[in-house]
């Protein structure tokens, strides 16, 4: 049994629907990274995950929403705060915002294991600094009392990833943890985070847009396109043998080394806002290989062995 | 800390000096002079320059500042030229009833106002959030002498629970405080809200739902405790107010007070008690923004070091 299955989830907030229909499973101790460029819908699946969506007037519908074998669907929320923090904990994209500025860094990581655990402050103290030596945090004792300003960008992110780890969750959904970091730092921290998630053998939903991320350090992987999924399989397999043209588009913008000045490859146009969805695959207008049938009608989602692509005609092999 | 309230104090001497100037040279700006209420018609123009002379009207206007000044340091604000008493004195009789009236009404609209505010906030664009917001509206544009009156006709005239005017019993303090009170309320409630619901959006408060916090403890514990920050700001600026806002209102309800004798010695153009008027409150607005700022800076680590 999967630790995180979801099953048809869409999202609409107000009149619009910017998900639609998704499915992805997350097994224990597995990294799913889920990919897309902004404006795709991955922040809104983590939204959805944590049952934060109403927060921002959101509502999710979906056949199947369970967490290790509970069903989300139902859930009051006394439940969910039993389970937030606790047993699935959130990484925001930007630790220069998502930290309270006007309380020292350490007690909000004490926070947690005092809410979760019952630690009183002296023991959820010493948690929080042994937490944070892990994950290579130095002086962490000195730390633990200085306010966000105080501490550069990197730190803050070890900071909000300590406070995610601070109950022993099972899942840790990260939206774009390194986002707002200077490149410098981006794979140290995914670095941290993926050490942190194998020592302790917890899932994790990696959200990126970077599909270096992904090669560096996911299991598997979901492509999502305008609030659709495209494609999903293991990570080797993908990189391998992309099938869908938007994947393998993704997959031609890595930089490679002893690639030649000015080769490298963007994808043309942008990601269509909600309002303005294309009919058919919502791909097909940036699509090199659409054909007439591509505007016409939605490819369905076709399961093949482990391998998910929602393309009318995927063509791996055309691939070079 | 300390260094920071250091670092304000001083900020505020040159500060002082300019205000002290204006105050003194402003009311020089109005036409007439004090002398013309002490002549009695008829009398000659060596009568006048006697009178002039005898309260150093005569010499520059930044001849008598420098004396004015150099007594302040003594704290000697001069004399009355009308009244006849040392404005230190008349400022002392006033003061009592304009701190009493003042104070009470900034607790009364802090408290109310704060959770006024609050209330609407956590129960947005509800039935309660529209109810206190109408109310606010109404008690942020109807003028307070009206309201004063309104109120002394309702619960003195018809009523009678409570002394038309006057300052000699408690329940005298009722209606004016109330009405004093009502316009801070109104501005303190509608601060809290927008800051309460500003703060609510933010990141690190979706990141205290993620934790698993329940919504009281966010709202009561986070949202609230940063929204108050503006609200300081505003009750620094409000104790200004304390000793010179409720001018119109010590009139409604014939009040003695730093305001009524601020208008009456304005009429007469008594200059010195005008003048010693004057800096009191404007020593009293410094000192409240001062406050303001320090209670802010030890709520806000930010502030402490300057970094915003």
């Amino acid at each position: 049994m999967p630790l995180l299955a979801v099953r048809d989830l869409s999202v609409t907030i107000g009149p619009v629907q910017p998900l639609d229909r998704l499915s992805f499973t997350i097994d224990r101790g597995e990294i799913l990274a889920v990919v897309g460029e902004s404006g795709s819908g991955k922040s809104l699946t983590a939204m959805a995950v944590m049952g934060l969506l109403p927060l921002i007037g959101g509502k999710a519908s979906a056949t199947e929403l369970s967490f290790a074998g509970q069903d989300l669907r139902s859930l009051r929320d006394r439940d969910w705060r039993a389970l937030r923090g606790r047993r699935m904990a959130l990484i925001t994209q930007n630790p220069m915002t998502s930290l309270d500025p006007i309380i020292p860094v350490g007690r909000q990581i004490d926070q947690v294991s005092i809410l979760h655990l019952g630690f009183d402050a002296p023991r959820a103290r010493a948690r929080s600094i042994e937490l944070m030596e892990q994950l290579r945090i130095p002086e962490a004792s000195a730390v633990h009392g200085q306010y966000p300003h105080q501490l550069s960008g990197g730190m803050k992110q070890r900071i909000v990833i300590a406070m995610a780890l601070a109950a022993d969750p099972e899942l840790i959904v990260a939206d774009e943890p390194t986002t707002a970091l200077d490149v410098t730092i981006q794979a140290q921290i995914i670095q941290i985070m993926v050490e942190a998630a194998r020592a302790r053998g917890l899932a994790l939903m990696l959200i990126t847009h970077d599909m270096g991320v992904v090669a560096q350090a996911a299991d598997r992987v979901a492509v999502l396109y305008a609030g659709r999924l495209v494609e999903a399989d293991r990570v080797g397999p993908i990189f391998g043998q992309p099938r869908h043209p938007y994947t393998r588009d993704l997959i031609a913008c890595i930089p490679r080394e002893g690639q030649a000045p000015g080769t490298l490859r963007g994808i043309p146009g942008s990601v269509p806002g909600v309002f303005n969805y294309p009919a058919g695959c919502r791909f097909h207008p940036r699509c090199r290989e659409a054909q007439g049938l591509c505007a016409a009608e939605v490819p369905p989602l076709r399961q093949e062995g482990p391998r998910a692509v929602a393309c009318h005609f995927p063509n791996g092999a055309a691939h070079g | 800390m300390l260094d920071y309230i250091l670092r304000r104090l001083l900020f505020l001497v040159p500060v002082f000096f300019a205000v002290s100037f204006i105050i003194f040279m402003i009311i020089h700006l109005v036409p007439g002079d004090p002398i013309d209420h002490i002549l009695q018609v008829g009398s000659t123009a060596e009568q006048r320059a006697a009178f002039t002379a005898r309260y150093g009207l005569d010499k520059p206007l930044l001849a008598q500042y420098g004396i004015w000044l150099t007594k302040l340091a003594a704290g000697d604000l001069g004399e009355a030229i009308i009244l006849r008493q040392p404005v230190t004195d008349l400022i002392l009789q006033n003061l009592p009833h304009s701190l009493t009236l003042g104070s009470l009404a900034l607790v009364f609209s802090t408290f109310v106002g704060i959770a006024a505010g609050a209330i609407a906030a956590l129960n947005r664009n509800g039935w309660t959030d529209r109810s206190v917001m109408t109310v606010i509206l109404f008690g942020s544009t109807v003028p307070s002498f009206w309201l004063g009156l309104l109120l002394i006709l309702l619960f003195a005239v018809q009523l009678e629970w409570l002394p038309v005017s006057g300052a000699r019993s408690a329940a005298s303090l009722v209606l004016p405080v109330l009405t004093v009170g009502l316009g801070g309320v109104a501005l303190i409630a509608r601060v809290t809200r927008a800051a309460m619901l500003d703060i609510a959006r933010r990141d690190f408060i979706l990141m205290l739902h993620a934790k698993g916090l329940s919504p009281w403890r966010i709202h009561l514990r986070h949202v609230l405790r940063h929204a108050m920050l503006p609200v300081v700001t505003i009750l620094g600026l409000r104790i200004g107010w304390i000793l010179g806002g409720a001018v119109t209102i010590e009139y409604v309800f014939a009040r003695p007070g730093l305001g009524s004798l601020l208008i009456t010695s304005l009429g007469q153009r008594d200059y010195p008690v005008v003048q010693g008027c004057l800096l009191m409150l404007a020593i009293a607005v410094m000192l409240g923004t001062l406050l303001g700022d320090i209670v802010q800076a030890a709520m806000d680590p930010r502030i402490r070091e300057g970094a915003r």
